[in-house]
């Protein structure tokens, strides 16, 4: 009992250690991190004003409405691309610099190791993509009379499990691909989110598309957000999206655990932890 | 209970060559025991095997055939317990090089259990021991010299009291009054730590002066290993650079001429 609580407490000491070093990083990279936030600023602004455009053009719309529902998109797509940016960086990163052989010869469990990455990713997502939120919502004017914000934040929460797990499965590319592999999270983001109706609703997709946005966890999470701002549903309104995102957390961690481990099974027969060159 | 004991290890690579998947023997068919507090050198051109030999002994390498095990532990079955016993300093002092000293060894620290509090003590401790200067461990690494990143990597691997250290060419590159600091604080651990050392090199008098034997490793090989006096009685050479020539057919600067070609 003694020894296990002894391990337990060695591993939450680690994991610790993985979030800490995540946040060294963000404050030695301070500048590069507001450059980034205002392209993301700026990349939102493109997509959100798309709804005053179809007015001016003589489209006839509620334009506030549409406007929160792609405000909502666009922070989702930003969220995911923060999460899945650093999941992957657990090992882009850490091969490039030559410290990776130092992090996975440590006695801390690859499971910590990943949950670690994934609580940074999680904390750090949400508080640029909330920042976000708030400054295209100011810029646009936006009010949210009705919002169920804690609603939003849960249904947040829960779908960040998912999110994780596939960042997961994300993050072991760069072990088989050290060049190309970091690159692959952006496609997951863009394949997750294009059958999620990211900026539209998901029955205007074709049926096949339909039918994957029913195993995406980002269209319950669109789904459910948009009706908790828009239409303030608290949780219990949303329970129909909520819990298929349960369902998903608890594949998705174990099955990106299991592809991780086997990438990293992969990586160290063939001798692919060391970058060479 | 030896510190290291390999028996029979082979562990090949796959490469591409004109298309075709040759599969190339790194280490092939290696046997070393190293006891408890001993120090064994491995001396070996560039190619020879002994980074292989480190990464496999540190869990970073799985190995095709034969038993390695530190203190008893399977590398490859019981990956958890052997990492906590062994630590590792190569010849690359790969940190983040945006990250200070302090924030790197913070990182590194964790991992092994230390608290916030205790790493705050224990981490100018540390940098003080290596000769580090106390005024320079906020200073971004990149900003640092290689004599003192390659400072930092020892106290890396001495902050977590390593039962085995692994040394892969640590002072390679280093000029000779930071070579000759290592070395004394790597022989200073042995005393002070009763550390176990496996010391890879091709710095023939590094071998000489740290080992109590010292193993020759050609093409994957290990021809010899005993003490330098009874490899130089072995060969019949009046140095170990000479025995090492005489045990493997070619010198130490030969693969550097050979990647030079």
């Amino acid at each position: 009992m003694r020894t296990a609580t002894h391990a337990a407490r060695l591993q939450a000491v680690a994991l610790l250690g993985v979030v800490e070093r995540n946040a060294y990083l963000v404050k030695r990279y301070g500048w590069w991190e507001v450059a980034f936030f205002v392209w993301t600023i700026a990349n939102t602004l493109t997509v959100v004003f798309i709804a005053d455009g179809v007015e001016a053009s003589g489209g006839r719309l509620d334009v506030e409405r549409q406007t929160t529902i792609l405000l909502i998109g666009a922070v989702i797509w930003s969220y995911l691309g923060i999460v899945f940016e650093i999941l992957t960086e657990t090992v882009a990163w850490e091969r490039w610099e030559g410290t990776i052989e130092y992090t996975f010869m440590a006695p801390l469990s690859r499971a910590v190791h990943l949950l670690g990455m994934g609580s940074f990713a999680v904390l750090y997502g949400v508080l640029r993509t909330a920042l976000l939120f708030a400054v295209v919502a100011l810029f646009f004017g936006l009010t949210f009379p009705q919002a169920d914000f804690g609603a939003a934040l849960l249904l947040l929460a829960v779908a960040s499990v998912s999110f994780v797990g596939i960042g997961m499965v994300t993050a072991v590319l760069p072990l088989i691909s050290p060049e190309k592999g970091a690159q692959l999270g952006f496609i997951a983001q863009g394949m997750l989110l294009v059958v999620s109706g990211v900026y539209y609703p998901v029955d205007v997709m074709p049926a096949w598309m339909q039918w994957l946005a029913t195993v995406s966890p980002a269209t319950y999470a669109l789904e459910g957000i948009r009706a908790a701002v828009l239409d303030g549903a608290g949780v219990a309104d949303v329970w129909h999206d909520l819990w298929p995102l349960f369902v998903m957390g608890v594949v998705a961690i174990p099955l990106g655990l299991a592809v991780f481990r086997a990438g990293e099974r992969y990586a160290k027969r063939h001798g692919k932890l060391k970058r060479a060159g | 209970m030896p510190a290291v004991e390999i028996v029979d290890l082979v562990k090949t690579f796959t490469r591409r060559e004109r298309g075709r998947r040759v599969r190339a023997s790194a280490l092939d068919g290696v046997s070393l025991t190293v006891a408890r507090g001993e120090c064994v050198a491995v001396l070996g051109q560039n190619g020879s095997g002994k980074s292989t030999l480190v990464r496999v002994l540190a869990t970073l390498l799985l190995h095709e055939r034969g038993q390695v095990r530190v203190f008893g532990h399977d590398v490859a079955r019981e990956e958890q317990a052997v990492r906590r016993l062994v630590n590792r300093v190569s010849v690359e002092a790969s940190f983040f090089k945006r990250l200070s000293a302090r924030e790197n060894l913070a990182y590194a620290a964790r991992f092994y259990g230390l608290t916030p509090g205790r790493t705050r003590t224990r981490v100018p401790e540390i940098l003080e021991a290596v000769g580090f200067p106390a005024a320079r461990a906020r200073v971004p690494m990149e900003e640092l010299s290689r004599g003192m990143q390659q400072k930092v990597a020892l106290a890396r691997a001495l902050l977590t009291a390593p039962t085995l250290l692994l040394l892969d060419e640590p002072t390679t590159g280093l000029d000779p009054r930071s070579k000759r600091e290592v070395q004394a604080f790597i022989a200073g651990m042995r005393e002070t730590h009763d550390t176990t050392t496996l010391l890879c090199t091709h710095d023939m008098a590094e071998a000489e002066v740290l080992a109590d034997r010292v193993g020759i490793l050609d093409r994957g090989r290990l021809l010899a290993l005993e003490s330098p006096a009874a490899l130089r009685r072995r060969y019949g050479a009046g140095t170990l650079e000479d025995a090492f020539l005489a045990a493997t057919g070619r010198t130490l600067a030969d693969d550097d001429e050979e990647e030079a070609a």
